[in-house]
Formats: structure tokens, sequence, C-alpha cells
């Protein structure tokens, strides 16, 4: 297969002057390891080994928690992998201030990063002071709903357009022996529906100011509505929600055995995967109702100081290739993500892909990812809240309220 | 002496009461016997029918059922194609490193906690009790806060991410137990062996050679099967300490049973799960044909 | 008797009262051979396990994050520990946890031993399938209880199919009950190798005791529960403690049946601890918890050498 990309191995050498001669391995150590994401991480390995004598050398640990802490163990331990796996947010913030990441500032500037990553908060991820750490190559949004057309239609109720309307119809759904609201219980699968709700029911403005901000006051006024509104939900999931994976839940909208799924785009590959048309057997829906938002979710690659130049070169190629607009088209279409670039050919993209698309382009429609403002430490206690609020229906609103206002008060 | 060479004549392995007839209450032991194999065995039951399934007759339920179309695919593709990343070459990459990993770590591992207790038993010194007290202290702290030191440690004398490294490691964490084990077995022979071995002038280690080291043999199945186990199944030290080049097969097992998105094959887990078993069951087996020597078979005089 | 009192002393000398009864007989003397053949014993307590827990203590009192540090922040750590409710219903799991899988544990290990100490047919294949559970990872356990529980495919179903409709059982769906779950999948992994070594505890106890036993007329159970029994101290003492090791570290399998939930209800002290060291990249909370989970171990240790050393000096002065 000719590359699609050797025009970026002539720029990355012409970067590089002529050092790099000598081929090098890079280790790559993600946790793409279903059949969607291992399509998309192919991608990113063949055009890489395209590029020259340089070569992809894979490791794949499942689960993000397992991946990335053997990353972080590996980098301590003097043995670090030649690029990594990470999700936007704050937890190698450390790895940057200890500089024991590469600086892919030149290439970055070379190849006008900071002008074609689109919507600029995506690249906030990477761009600390004015250097580049790393490379964002997908983004994935936490702001759809999944609805199947067939159990709205056998319960007799409309396709809702608010939350409100869902649950007015949610009663009658169950009673046409269907779940209304399909959730699993694992505790990021619930908080990460509950930030769908909080931004509904607060807008953008006022999450950030909450999440970003941490406007205790207004923490206190807003999120009891918020909990409220979540504790109507939690009525109308089904006994076997507990430590459901995601996909298996997607799986309940799919077979029409639940009504509605709040989870993000990457559910999408679930349908297709089942044959199911978009607009027939299931609609996705653009969250909040009333005015659609992204949140910046999705992936980023970091590549960890090595001592060999020869690395580095290959390193700094391919940085340069996960960016490049042929590989993203390529690679999001296989992931199902949306590509970090306005310029990418996505006309494979589904419909659902396509709405997507139109509402990341308007700077006014991006919810930043939590993730960006709040350490792990603090989305994980987040986590545990929504969980616990979940399960526990002796816990009262002003309780999950007090809780969360403490967490955001003592957020680092 | 007498009482000990008498002790010795006498027994071969069960010790219970010996009936001859099946009475009421030998029934009541095979019934209690039967009923505490069947639980065991229906967790096993239900992978082994699994994995014989197609995706979509699981998908029906009938959990218990046998399968339908009976397909020995998922075994095939287990082994073989299932993708564990952008690799697709099912378990087998890992199986030889980690019977490699294996093998090297369990014995290591139990020849030193073997020393451990004899001398802690029948040679103390000054202190020793104390290092007993820390590495029992050892076993109930959770690994990974052991681990950055032990990282640091090990990248310091270039061993990290190599095969004697996690050779090491295992041997490390599998000390506490296994030193307990052998300690508690040796405290519990017999002292009149150890001075009979004093009267023969033979030293540390010839007592241990000698004398020790035949009579553990029951007690070396417990700590074989614990320590094959614990590193056969080991996944946290694998992916941390051996180094791409030796990642065990859990890591693969890993990535085809908890991989987080995309259809889950269950009928592949569940041939996954059982070829990665089948080392330590055959471990299991094999050794547990010596349950039966006891203390006095024999040994004694040996 | 007398031989069989004589014969029995020996085996006898279990793991409490070994150390104990020795002491007269074995003096404690310095064996060059015996130092140099605990080297990697010392090189492990020394160098990993004591500098390990010394820095882990030192780090709960930091504000460390991905990596550790030594910026000290008092108490701070513990505060936030102590009132966080997940925490607090994680010490509170383990401890329920730990009693039933380790009184279970040891019952069940025992009976399993004695009925399989009975010149049973097929002793080979009972044992192999006691055994087996044990060859699967936790990791496995879990995620096959999980699914032998699930009440849409499980044995709640299964039932259900059968005819009988109203049939419930499904452990892990409901946050009162997920934890007895847990508990009867670690069971069923571990209890295995519990027979085995009473198993190799019976097995080591002299024949002559049963001759006795069986001359003085004592029924046959009466003489496992109080005769053999006793015996078997350091087999006892060997089983407990590993369970506990599992009790204190138990962490894949609640990961892999219910992550902790439904809810935050069957969370546990070690899941906390390594959540914080690894993804949720809070060392100092992470090690805060560390700490706090070894120092009743810590205490209990002392407490057993205050009581060796007050019983060895009352011996000293006698």
């Amino acid at each position: 297969m000719k590359s699609v990309v050797s025009v970026v191995a002539v720029v990355a050498a012409a970067l590089l002057g002529s050092t790099a001669v000598r081929a090098a391995d890079v280790e790559v150590i993600h946790w793409w390891t279903s059949g969607g994401e291992q399509a998309a991480v192919s991608v990113f390995a063949r055009e890489f080994d395209a590029l020259g004598d340089d070569k992809w050398v894979d490791t794949a640990i499942a689960g993000g928690e397992n991946a990335r802490s053997a990353t972080l163990q590996r980098i301590l331990g003097g043995d670090p992998p030649g690029a990594a796996q990470f999700n936007p947010g704050r937890q190698y913030e450390e790895l940057i201030a200890g500089g024991m990441l590469l600086d892919l500032t030149d290439l970055a500037t070379t190849e006008n990063w900071a002008g074609i990553v689109r919507p600029a908060s995506i690249s906030e991820a990477c761009l600390v002071d004015g250097h580049w750490w790393c490379v964002p190559v997908n983004i994935h949004s936490w702001n759809w709903a999944w609805a199947s057309i067939p159990a709205f239609e056998k319960a007799g109720v409309a396709l809702p357009n608010s939350f409100d309307e869902f649950l007015a119809s949610a009663p009658k759904l169950k009673e046409a022996g269907i779940i209304p609201f399909a959730i699993g219980g694992e505790s990021w699968q619930i908080n990460g529906a509950f930030g769908v709700v909080q931004t509904s029911l607060l807008g953008i403005e006022k999450r950030e100011k909450i999440l970003k901000d941490k406007d205790i006051e207004l923490a206190k006024a807003e999120m009891p509505a918020v909990f409220a509104k979540w504790r109507e939900f939690s009525q109308y999931t089904d006994e076997g929600s507990a430590n459901r994976n995601w996909n298996d839940t997607t799986n309940l909208v799919v077979t029409d055995q639940a009504a509605l799924q709040i989870m993000g785009d990457w559910a999408r590959g679930e349908f297709g995967v089942a044959g199911e048309k978009p607009g027939v057997d299931y609609a996705c829906l653009a969250l909040p109702a009333d005015h659609p938002t992204v949140t910046t979710g999705g992936d980023i690659f970091l590549f960890p100081k090595q001592s060999d130049p020869a690395v580095e070169a290959a390193q700094l190629k391919m940085a340069s290739m996960m960016i490049n607009p042929q590989v993203q088209a390529l690679f999001n279409n296989a992931k199902g993500s949306m590509p970090v670039r306005d310029d990418v050919d996505m006309s494979l993209a589904d419909d659902c892909m396509k709405r997507g698309l139109e509402i990341i382009g308007s700077e006014a429609n991006i919810a930043i990812d939590a993730g960006r403002w709040l350490s792990n430490d603090t989305t994980g206690q987040f986590n545990d809240l929504s969980a616990q609020f979940w399960a526990d229906a002796s816990m009262t609103v002003d309780d999950a309220v007090a809780k969360y206002v403490e967490i955001l008060q003592n957020a680092d | 002496m007498t009482n000990l060479a008498a002790t010795s004549a006498g027994a071969i392995s069960a010790r219970g009461p010996k009936p001859r007839t099946l009475t009421a209450s030998r029934i009541g032991v095979y019934a209690f016997l039967i009923i505490a194999a069947l639980f065991f065995l229906l967790p096993l039951w239900v992978m082994v029918v699994t994995s014989l399934k197609t995706l979509p007759e699981i998908r029906q339920g009938h959990l218990f059922n046998w399968p339908e179309l009976l397909t020995f695919e998922p075994w095939l593709k287990a082994w073989d194609t299932a993708c564990t990343g952008r690799d697709c070459n099912g378990l087998k990459p890992g199986f030889w490193n980690s019977v490699k990993i294996t093998a090297l770590s369990v014995p290591v591992s139990i020849v030193v906690a073997m020393i451990n207790g004899y001398a802690l038993s029948f040679w103390k010194y000054r202190g020793s009790e104390f290092l007993f007290g820390v590495l029992i202290f050892g076993a109930f702290v959770p690994y990974q806060v052991v681990i950055y030191p032990l990282i640091i440690g090990l990248s310091k004398v270039g061993l990290f991410a190599t095969l004697p490294g996690i050779v090491i490691v295992h041997t490390i964490f599998g000390m506490p137990i296994l030193t307990l084990l052998y300690r508690n077995f040796f405290a519990s022979l017999p002292i009149e062996l150890f001075k009979a071995g004093r009267v023969d002038w033979a030293g540390f280690w010839g007592i241990f050679f000698r004398i020790m080291l035949p009579m553990s043999v029951p007690i070396t199945i417990v700590a074989v099967i614990l320590q094959t186990t614990g590193i056969w199944n080991d996944f946290l030290f694998g992916t941390v300490f051996a180094g791409r080049e030796n990642m065990p097969m859990t890591v693969q097992l890993n990535n085809i049973v908890t991989t987080t998105t995309g259809v889950r094959e269950y009928n592949v887990n569940m041939a996954a799960t059982i070829l990665t078993a089948a080392v330590p069951l055959v471990v299991y087996f094999i050794s547990g044909k010596w349950f039966v020597r006891g203390i006095a078979a024999g040994a004694v005089k040996g | 008797m007398t031989q069989v009192a004589q014969g029995g002393e020996g085996a006898a000398a279990g793991f409490a009262s070994a150390a104990t009864r020795r002491k007269p007989r074995l003096r404690k003397r310095l064996n060059v051979q015996s130092v140099l053949g605990t080297t990697p014993m010392i090189a492990t307590a020394v160098g990993v396990f004591i500098i390990c827990i010394i820095f882990s203590i030192i780090w709960s009192f930091t504000n460390s994050k991905l990596f550790p540090n030594f910026n000290f922040i008092g108490w701070a750590q513990y505060q936030r520990l102590w009132s966080t409710d997940r925490w607090i219903i994680s010490v509170q799991n383990v401890a329920v946890f730990g009693v039933l899988s380790i009184v279970g544990g040891m019952v069940f290990g025992y009976l399993l031993a004695v009925f399989m100490d009975q010149r049973i047919k097929q002793e080979d294949l009972f044992r192999s399938i006691f055994l087996y559970p044990f060859a699967m990872s936790l990791v496995v356990t879990g995620l096959v209880w999980q699914w032998m529980f699930d009440p849409n495919l499980g044995i709640q179903s299964a039932v259900r199919q059968m005819g009988w409709t109203s049939f419930e059982f499904a452990p892990l769906v409901k946050q009162e009950t997920a934890l007895y779950g847990v508990v009867l999948g670690g069971l069923w992994n571990g209890v295995g190798v519990t027979m085995a070594i009473m198993l190799a505890g019976l097995r080591g106890v002299d024949s002559e005791i049963w001759k006795a036993a069986k001359v003085d007329g004592i029924p046959t159970w009466k003489t496992y529960l109080f005769v053999v029994l006793p015996m078997m101290r350091g087999a006892i003492a060997t089983a407990f403690i590993l369970q506990c090791t599992g009790v204190v570290r138990v962490f894949d399998i609640v990961i892999a049946m219910t992550q902790g939930g439904p809810g935050v209800s069957t969370q546990m002290p070690a899941i906390y601890v390594i959540q914080h060291i690894t993804d949720r990249v809070n060392v100092g909370q992470g090690m805060a918890a560390a700490t706090m989970m070894l120092l009743p171990v810590m205490v209990l240790i002392g407490l057993q050498y205050l009581v060796r050393w007050n019983a060895n000096r009352r011996a000293g002065r006698a």
C-alpha cells in the first residue's frame, strides 16, 4: 500500500535536518482492543510503518487505568514507551512539569497545529504555556441520547424533545414492557449521564462557572434541581443495570428492549455493527435538546522523552502522521469519532456523525470537557457521589448537594 | 526414638476410621462430597457450554443448556486469531512467556522460602523473629503501594523490565506466605528429627538436604499450587516488570476478556479463560498425587 | 496411652506453642550459614517492606499527586479520608467480608478436608474438583459469578424458565445483598486451598493418635473436633493468615463482579488505595488509606510481641 502521508515524511525530515537516518522501533501503549478500535489503531500503525523503516511496536493493554498505570510506571522506571495514549485532562500535567515528555512545539509550529485544530479548546489539552506536549487525535462527545424508535412506537408515545417529555412518557413505556431508561451501574456511566443532565439544566455558562470557577454559591443554588431531576430518572431503569457494561446497555436499545440511553457518541458504533439505520431503527438525539453542544473528550498521544535520537526522530514522524488530514479521515471513520480538524473528508460518515460535525463547527456549541478543569481525583469523587446517589434512594437531594459542594470546595 | 519408629511404620495415607461396608455414614460422606462437587463444578459447566455456543444462542439466555449448535470456533479464535490490540494472534504469543516466567519463578521462590522456614524453625538468630514479623506484615501491603520503590530499585541495578527482574519480584511477593507455610510446617515436625541430625554432626545445609527437604513434600505441593496459580495469573507485575518481550499471557487474556468497547464475545472469553487456566490445572492434577504421603510415611528415618 | 502421649507430643507441636516450647531446647545462636541462607529474606524484609512502609507513611503526610513528593501537609489526608463516605463504607465492608469469608472458608475447608480423609474412592478426582477454581484468576472468578448472578442470564432466569416464575436470586443487583454475592464467589475460588492446607495438616497428625482414640472409644467426630483439630495449629494458622491477606487485599474479584457497586455498596479499602495511587493521581491520599489498612496489622503484631516478651520475662524470673 502506498502511503497517503509520504508528504509528512518530507516535512518531518526537513524539520529534523539530516541527523535521523537510522530506523527505530517506537513502542506504543494504548487500550484500544475492541473491533472498531483495533481497526482504528491499525490505521495509525500501517501509515506509520509506510513512512519509512521505522516500526510501530504495539503494546495493547485493555482498560484505560491499566494502560495509563503501566505507562506512568515505565516512565518512572526509566523504560518509557515511545508513545502512549491518554485522555485529555490533567493526569499528565506532572509529566510535563517534570520534563519527561518530548516537546512537540517545533513540529507543531511548522505544521501550524494551532491554526488547524478545531475547536480551539481541543488543543488546550496539549498546549501548555505555549508548548505542545501531545497530539489530539479525535473528539468524543458525551452529549447524546440514543433512542429506539420501535420501542417508542410500541408504547404509542412520540420521540421526546426534552427530558421532561421523556420522563412524562416513561410510565407508558414501562407499561408496554419496555425499560424506559437504560444505564449501566458503573460509576463513570452514571456520572457521565448525570453530567449531560447537568449541562441540559444549567446551560454551558453556568456549568462552566461551577466546574471551572468553582462557584460555590451557584452550585448551592442550581444543583438541587439537577439532583432532583436525576432522581426521577433512577426509577425508570431495570434491575439488571448493576455493573452492566455500557455496550451491553446500548444493546438493550439496539434490540428495542429499552427506550433511551444517555451515552457518548462511541455508542453509535454498536448500532452500526448491528446493521441499524439512523432515523429508522434508532434516533440520535443531540443534547441539550434546546441547544445541542459537544463535549471535548477524546484521545491524545504523548511521547515520553527518549535517550536515542533515532527514536526521537521517529516519534516526531509519528506525531505528524497522527494529525495528518488523510490519516485523520481514515482513523476517525474507523473509530467512529470526530476528527480534530476541519479539512478532513468525512463523506463516509453517517447522519449522526454529520450532525455532530455540524454542531462542532461553532465555538458557541463547545462544552469543554470537565476533565480540563477537574483533576482525576475530583472527577473520581464526583463519580462516587453520583453512583451513591443513584443507587441509594435514602440519600436525600440536600445530602447530595452538600457533598457535591464539599468536593467542589476541596477541588484542586 | 522407638515411638517415632512405631509411628513411621503405621501410616500411608488417609487415617480416618476405616469402614468396610456401605453404611449410612458412608452414604452421608459421599452425599456431602458430591453436593460440594456440584457447587464447584457449576460455573465450570457454564464456562464450557458457553464456550461451545454461537453468539446468537448466548444472547437468548439459557445459561445452563447444552449448545444447540456446537462450535469449536471460539476455542480456535481465542488461541489463534482473537485480536488483542493491533495484533490478532490470540493467546498464543504470551503463552511461552508465561511458561518461562512461571518455570523460573516458582522453583526460585519456593527454595528461598523453604530455607527461610527451616532457618526460622531450627536456626534462629538474633532478629530472625523480627524479620519474620516484617515479612508477615508485608503480606498485607497492597502490591501497588510497594511498586514505586521497587521500580526505582530495580532500574538502579539495571534489572527493570527484564526476565530476572520479574523473577525477583515474584520471589519477593511470594516470600511472606511461603515462608509462613514452611515455618509452620517445620515447627510442627518432631524436634527429635533435628536432634538426631545434630548428633550426626550435620550442619545447617546437611540437615536441610538430608532430612528436611525429603520431609517437606506434602507442604511443597501446597506451595507449588499457591505459587503456580499466583504467578501464572499475575497481571500487574507482568505488565510493569517483565518488559515488553516477556509480557505474560494474562495481558492478552485481559485484552480479550475485559475489552471496554465493541461486541462482547462471551464464547471466546470463556474459551480464553479455560485455556489460560489449563497450565495451573495440569500442575494441580500432577502434583496432587503426592498429597497422600503423610508426615510419618517413612521419611522420618530417611 | 503413654506411648500416644509421647508420640503425639512431637506431632502436636503446633504453630503457637512451637516457638515457646522449643526455646529451652534450642538456644538462639548465631549460625553464619543460617544468616547466609536467609539473605533473600533479610533483603526483602529490610530492603523492600520496611523501606516501603516507612515511605508510605511519610508520603501519607504529603500532598503527593502523580509522583511522590515531600511537601508536608500534616494530617489533612487523614481528615479527608475519614470524612469520605466511600472509605467508611469500605472499612465496614471489609470487616463483614472478612468475617464471613474467613469463618466460611475455615469451616467449609476443614469439613471438606475431613470428608476427604475418609479413605474415599476417587480422592484425586474430588480434590481436583475442589481445587480447580483456584486456578482461575480472581478476575475470571468474578466474571463467571457475575454472570451466574445476572438476573436476566443467570441462575434466576434459568430457574424461572423452568417454571418457578417468582424465583428471585440475583444478589448483586441490590445494595443490601451484593456483598454476600461477592463472599460466595470468593469462597468458591479459595476454599479448595484451605482444604488442601488442612488436608496436609491432617495427614501430618500421627496415626497413633487415631489408634488411641479408637481404643478409648471416642467417636470419630469428637476425635476430629477435640483431638486432631487442636494439633493442627500450624495448618490453621497458615490458612488463617493466607485468608486474612486475601481479605485485606481484596480487589480483583470485587472489580470484576460489582466494580464496587451498586453505588458504593461493595467498595473495599484496597480498591480505594489502588485507585488513588494510580488513576486518580493522588498518591498522598492513597498512602494515607494504605497506612490505615496496615495499622491494625501493626497493632496485632505489636501485641503479639508484647505478650511474648512479657511471657519470656516472667519465665526468666521464675
